[in-house]
């Protein structure tokens, strides 16, 4: 069916509508972030006309924003390599192990993708107490990996299971150990599940707000996000500053998907469609 | 070849018996990562609900005296039926918006056209930024010192619509509602969009030889494909709505301002369970622990229905 014109002018008219009300904010923070003061609030929609990087300079080295990418960084490449590794064996597990015990397992493990863990902080906090984690990076790390593994093995059971027994089977009678089929041969031909898998996650804990506010308080434990949580409170006077550290926290997750936009849509929707 | 049938035929013999051995040993460490971090904090938090005591660990039995109050406290009924409330109203408007907005959008993607993905990548954006820092960004345009969007207003003689957006309890919770719903319809656009695309083209051709008109071609197939999404939207939102939290502390400080006019069942756990209830600031967590049990409850009746009505959608689409 070709659309017919009034059709499409109706299509480029409401997308474009939305697309200013979506770029809207983030010109106005990006824009607002190289200006001073009086000039975020004479004219907040123009480009800067005097440039500053005074914001960013102040963000990253007065105080500790360098500090908080750098935790909030590790934590995610940490948790992020913890749930597709777990994730992955446990899946290989489930798909391939010829048995009635993998899938009670299997439908432990999917239980907990409708049900959020945030309903099981106040346990969690005396979990994470008693294991002499709390108010350190450490602590977050399990809780992440917790939450990420239903999807992780939802998703890769799935992909897995799809694979021919044959590849297996020649595999075995090469003489290849489990583990070895695993490595070599699982792995590699599960990526983009592990892609999905990966991206689905990313967003959520280098975003997390939740676990961060409730388990660290230390100004060298902190996360980008609980670090902006404090912006506020701490700088209300000083816009620049403010909208370069907001800038600092979204540009690289902004760059990232504008690199990788289809795998980030596919991931996301992939996943929230499996959810 | 003797030799190499004998040792493949030990192998395989002595695989049998540590056969099932290597497949729970690669089950375990994600069972108990699960285990300890997922499922337990989330029984417990059941158990938790029946005690009460000062601390981290309240070991008083009370039974249901927690629920009690938490269902006819003078005080604490009120906070508790507001935020449900308004967790409803929060839930309510996101599922007109990210309806009719991403049905709308999706109808326009589904076909290909000039700059397709340029508008796919634009929709996606805010769902991939933090909450907290959309919240903030948004915080600060509707902000009436700074009035970024006053101004705009001022520009197109809209003036008379300016309104102090975050202090009025009339309308704070329904401007963070759409600011919320701004940021997530992306997943219901591509969610619909997907359903689109299972239509082929042959189908509709056929039916539109046979003399179908549009709305029947849209009705007889479409209707049917979107349905389900419509519920897979409906879940995911109630069980993402009703544990919100960023947007609101974002926007409205973890007391949802003003006057509680913007708390929701998130905030109200916060407060209740781990920053303390204004002004005796300090956490129950027996209480706490009951409210996470009635929002578990909450979500539980949900998840079921829709399993249930969708169920019941296939059993009659297959008939």
């Amino acid at each position: 069916m070709k659309p017919s014109l009034p059709y499409k002018i109706v299509t480029y008219v409401v997308l474009t509508l939305w697309a200013l009300i979506v770029i809207f904010p983030l010109w106005t923070l990006m824009v607002n972030s190289f200006k001073p003061k009086r000039d975020i609030f004479k004219d907040p929609f123009s480009l800067p006309t005097e440039v500053t990087v005074d914001g960013y300079l102040n963000a990253w080295t007065d105080s500790n924003f360098s500090f908080y990418f750098r935790n909030s960084f590790f934590i995610t490449t940490v948790s992020l390599f913890l749930i597709l590794f777990l994730g992955s064996i446990a899946a290989y597990s489930i798909a391939k192990w010829r048995s009635k015990i993998p899938g009670l397992f299997y439908i432990y493990f999917i239980a907990g993708l409708m049900i959020p863990l945030r309903l099981g902080t106040i346990n969690l906090l005396q979990t994470i107490k008693a294991m002499g984690l709390l108010d350190t990076v450490f602590s977050l790390i399990p809780v992440y990996v917790a939450m990420g593994l239903p999807i992780a093995v939802f998703v890769l059971t799935d992909f897995i299971r799809a694979l021919p027994d044959e590849l297996f089977e020649a595999a075995k009678i090469d003489g290849a150990n489990r583990f070895g089929i695993y490595l070599k041969i699982v792995i590699p031909l599960i990526r983009p599940a592990l892609s999905t898998v990966a991206i689905f996650n990313l967003i959520p804990i280098w975003n997390d707000l939740w676990f961060p506010l409730i388990f660290i308080r230390t100004e060298d434990q902190r996360t980008l996000i609980l670090g902006i949580s404090l912006l506020f409170g701490q700088y209300q006077s000083n816009w620049t500053y403010i909208l370069s550290a907001l800038a600092i926290s979204a540009v690289p997750v902004l760059v990232l998907y504008l690199a990788f936009a289809k795998q980030f849509i596919k991931g996301l929707t992939a996943g929230a469609v499996k959810g | 070849m003797e030799t190499g049938k004998i040792s493949l035929l030990n192998g395989i013999l002595r695989k049998k018996s540590s056969a099932h051995l290597v497949w729970i040993l690669f089950l375990i460490p994600a069972l108990l990562v699960y285990s300890i971090f997922m499922a337990f904090p989330l029984f417990q938090s059941i158990r938790l609900s029946f005690f009460t005591g000062k601390g981290l660990r309240p070991d008083n039995f009370v039974g249901f005296d927690n629920y009690v109050s938490l269902f006819t406290d003078p005080v604490l009924s009120v906070r508790f039926y507001n935020a449900l409330r308004n967790t409803f109203i929060f839930f309510g408007i996101h599922m007109f918006v990210q309806n009719t907005l991403g049905l709308l959008f999706a109808s326009f993607l589904a076909s290909k056209f000039k700059g397709h993905s340029v508008y796919r990548t634009i929709i996606f954006m805010p769902t991939t930024l933090s909450t907290l820092v959309i919240g903030f960004i948004w915080t600060l345009i509707l902000n009436p010192q700074w009035g970024a969007l006053n101004k705009i207003l001022t520009a197109v003689h809209l003036d008379s619509l300016i309104r102090p957006w975050l202090g009025d309890t009339q309308i704070a919770l329904p401007i963070i509602s759409l600011i919320s719903s701004w940021q997530w319809v992306s997943l219901p656009t591509m969610m619909f969009v997907a359903a689109l695309f299972t239509v082929s083209d042959e189908i509709v051709e056929s039916a539109m030889i046979d003399g179908a008109s549009n709305a029947a071609i849209f009705w007889r197939f479409k209707i049917p494909l979107i349905l389900p999404v419509i519920g897979i939207v409906s879940v995911l939102t109630f069980v993402g709505n009703f544990t919100a939290f960023d947007i609101i502390f974002a926007m409205a400080t973890h007391r949802g301002e003003p006057m509680y006019s913007t708390d929701l069942l998130g905030t109200f756990f916060y407060r209740t369970a781990i920053a303390g209830e204004h002004p005796v600031a300090e956490p129950n967590m027996g209480v706490g622990a009951a409210l996470a049990t009635v929002t578990f409850l909450l979500l539980l009746t949900g998840v079921l229905t829709w399993l249930f009505l969708s169920r019941k959608q296939r059993l009659e689409a297959n008939r």
